[in-house]
């Protein structure tokens, strides 16, 4: 957990979210790395998941990408492993309920620590179910990283207080993608998460542009971006380590 | 920690992205005032008395009875609803919900478009926008539904994501719903989801079971041996089980669509053939590989074509309350048949899974006893499909 807390230390964090497994592990591995390489704070690995309901069109193909390519929990593990034998910034998971469900709690948790998975960010589990796994995820090591929305209101210091690892801030209504513009208060939201903890919070779901990034980031401790280098993988295949390693280069340079 | 919401035993719960926790709790609320305010359930009956046409019909069977030999069937006509299907009980009632609180537009999905339609049709009765997602692949299948969407001033979106199917309207439902809360309400089709949509859907459906035994009681002076209804999702069913839960003699059999066989891939048989999981903001039954992964699921049935089952059912199937029997497409299609020449009754494929289960037991049976069969919606939307099955091309 202290090892997400340093991607914050002294600096706004860029944090950008990768597929596994799109179009294939060997990319993956590769963009990983040139994310690193250009700055970036924190990784979230997106475990694909058949029916992502929270996702909008661009990260849905990149999940169907993955598992049209044959990609399976246990290759992804075998992935982060082989990750963290040069990769030291802190890695996450963003999946669904049921792939760890499926997978058996214990067993996902157990695995998280022994690969070096320092939180575990799922969208389709509110704070009324984070009981599905807390336990498994304190025994383990694992951050349960909650999301605020727009629409939390009431809800948003009992999350607050709740939280581990970081909160994740979602900053506009619907699902992710780039959007033309964030019309949330977002400064009077990161207000009251500040009253209820000192955990970073990091905004999320339609940040695109150097610019958006860092306005975001100005309001919270870091910006989240995933339809945007999702696109570019979309776009150059095998060959997108060099692309994404530039525009992750061009984010952290904008947070600056 | 407040506690997990919702629950069947296990099964149930709220499984859903935070954005729309508030909406599902204000939901909540608004029920819990309405479900037994005086004016509301006045104006929910008026509506279903007069404008769907409840109660609706408990028909004795009685050539089909003789052509089996065995138990007495009756048929508890959902059919002869407006719009032609058990749909509409529950969609008056969330409807008006949604009007008390406030909302002016209503989303919903649908698989054979029994769903869509009857949420357009409330949507045009009640002056709501309506917006319907329907898989691309089952607004193939279901044409005339449709059309009869758009007659009524619904928009149509056909989903192309995943299997195309009913699964993926769901998902694209909720995907709106996020989008967009403040003013429309997720009219959800069946007792899935996440709480407190199995428990809303549930209430509007037992009208089915509650007419049921009084018609029964009526005309025999004693209860069903058997009440029999496919189960998708499982509205029609539950609301044809849920006031003889109590009445350990009355046998309450689901009928899933299995497609070609649940020893195939092909089939949508969830009980027979899933195991635990979380989706669509529920823990229940899903089909589903090792990892989790949501199977592509097949049936000639667009309703029954559903990887998943409502918590409910996945309850009554743990304690052995209620049986889950899987029917075969070829069986389902033969019974389509034999209802339409034998009672001159012509069912949707849906129901027709429950009327070749029928077929299979009451023969079986004594004469003495009484299987109800829930008749959940007619076929008229099944016709071309149902002649293409047989190799016969016909332009609707």
């Amino acid at each position: 957990m202290n090892r997400i807390k340093s991607a914050f230390e002294n600096k706004k964090a860029f944090i950008p979210f990768i597929t596994c497994g799109d179009p294939d592990l060997e990319t993956t591995a590769k963009v990983v790395r040139a994310a690193v390489r250009n700055g970036a704070s924190l990784i979230e690995l997106g475990i694909p998941f058949s029916d992502p309901t929270a996702e909008g069109p661009v990260i849905q193909g990149a999940n169907l990408r993955a598992l049209s390519g044959g990609v399976t929990t246990d290759k992804i593990f075998d992935l982060v492993r082989d990750l963290r034998t040069d990769v030291e910034i802190p890695l996450v998971f963003m999946t669904y309920a049921n792939v760890v469900f499926s997978y058996g709690a214990e067993r996902f948790m157990s695995a998280c620590r022994e690969i070096g998975i320092d939180g575990l960010i799922l969208p389709d589990l509110p704070y009324e179910e984070r009981g599905e796994f807390i336990e498994e995820c304190h025994k383990y090591g694992v951050a349960l990283i909650p999301l605020i929305a727009p629409t939390s209101e009431n809800r948003i210091a009992m999350i607050a207080k709740a939280a581990e690892g970081f909160i994740y801030l979602v900053s506009s209504l619907g699902v992710t993608g780039e959007r033309s513009e964030i019309t949330t208060d977002i400064a009077s939201i990161v207000r009251v998460i500040r009253e209820n903890t000192d955990l970073p919070c990091a905004v999320g779901f339609g940040i695109s542009t150097p610019e958006r990034a860092k306005q975001m980031a100005d309001l919270s401790d870091g910006a989240i971006v995933g339809s945007a280098i999702i696109k570019i993988i979309e776009k150059y295949g095998r060959d997108s380590a060099e692309p994404v390693g530039e525009f992750v280069k061009k984010m952290t340079e904008g947070l600056k | 920690m407040s506690e997990s919401k919702g629950r069947f035993g296990i099964h149930g719960g709220q499984y859903i992205p935070e954005t729309l926790m508030n909406a599902v709790i204000e939901l909540e609320a608004a029920y819990n005032k309405y479900k037994d305010d005086p004016e509301f359930n006045r104006e929910l009956n008026a509506l279903l008395n007069d404008y769907a046409g409840r109660p609706s019909r408990l028909y004795y069977a009685e050539k089909m009875t003789r052509d089996l030999g065995g138990a007495k069937i009756y048929l508890k006509r959902e059919d002869l609803n407006h719009t032609g299907a058990h749909k509409i009980n529950n969609v008056l009632g969330q409807a008006l919900l949604a009007k008390k609180m406030g909302k002016t537009r209503l989303i919903a999905e649908t698989g054979a478009g029994q769903h869509g339609v009857a949420t357009a049709t409330a949507a045009a009765l009640m002056g709501m926008e309506c917006v319907v997602f329907m898989g691309e692949e089952d607004t193939k299948r279901q044409a005339l539904n449709v059309y009869r969407m758009k007659l009524l001033g619904s928009e149509v979106i056909p989903v192309k994501t995943g299997t195309a199917t009913l699964k993926d309207a769901v998902s694209e439902a909720m995907r709106e719903w996020t989008r967009r809360i403040s003013d429309t309400h997720y009219c959800l089709g069946s007792v899935m989801g996440p709480h407190p949509f199995p428990t809303i859907v549930r209430d509007f459906q037992a009208v089915i079971s509650k007419e049921i035994k009084e018609q029964l009681l009526e005309k025999e002076g004693k209860l069903p041996d058997a009440v029999i209804a496919c189960v998708g999702g499982g509205s029609n069913a539950i609301g044809s089980f849920y006031n003889f839960i109590n009445d350990k003699g009355v046998a309450l059999i689901g009928c899933e669509a299995a497609g070609r066989g649940i020893d195939t891939f092909e089939t949508a048989a969830t009980v027979n053939t899933g195991r635990l999981g979380i989706f669509h903001g529920m823990k229940s039954y899903f089909c589903q590989d090792e990892f989790g992964q949501i199977a592509p699921v097949y049936s000639i049935s667009a309703g029954l074509d559903y990887p998943g089952v409502g918590p409910e059912h996945a309850y009554l199937h743990d304690i052995g309350r209620a049986e889950y029997v899987p029917v075969t497409d070829d069986e389902a299609v033969e019974a389509f048949e034999y209802l339409a020449k034998t009672e001159g009754i012509i069912p949707a494929i849906e129901s027709a899974h429950a009327v070749a289960y029928a077929k299979k037991i009451a023969p079986k049976m004594g004469k003495d006893k009484i299987i109800v069969v829930t008749l959940s919606g007619r076929g008229d939307k099944d016709c071309a499909a149902i002649a293409r099955y047989r190799g016969e091309d016909i332009y609707e």
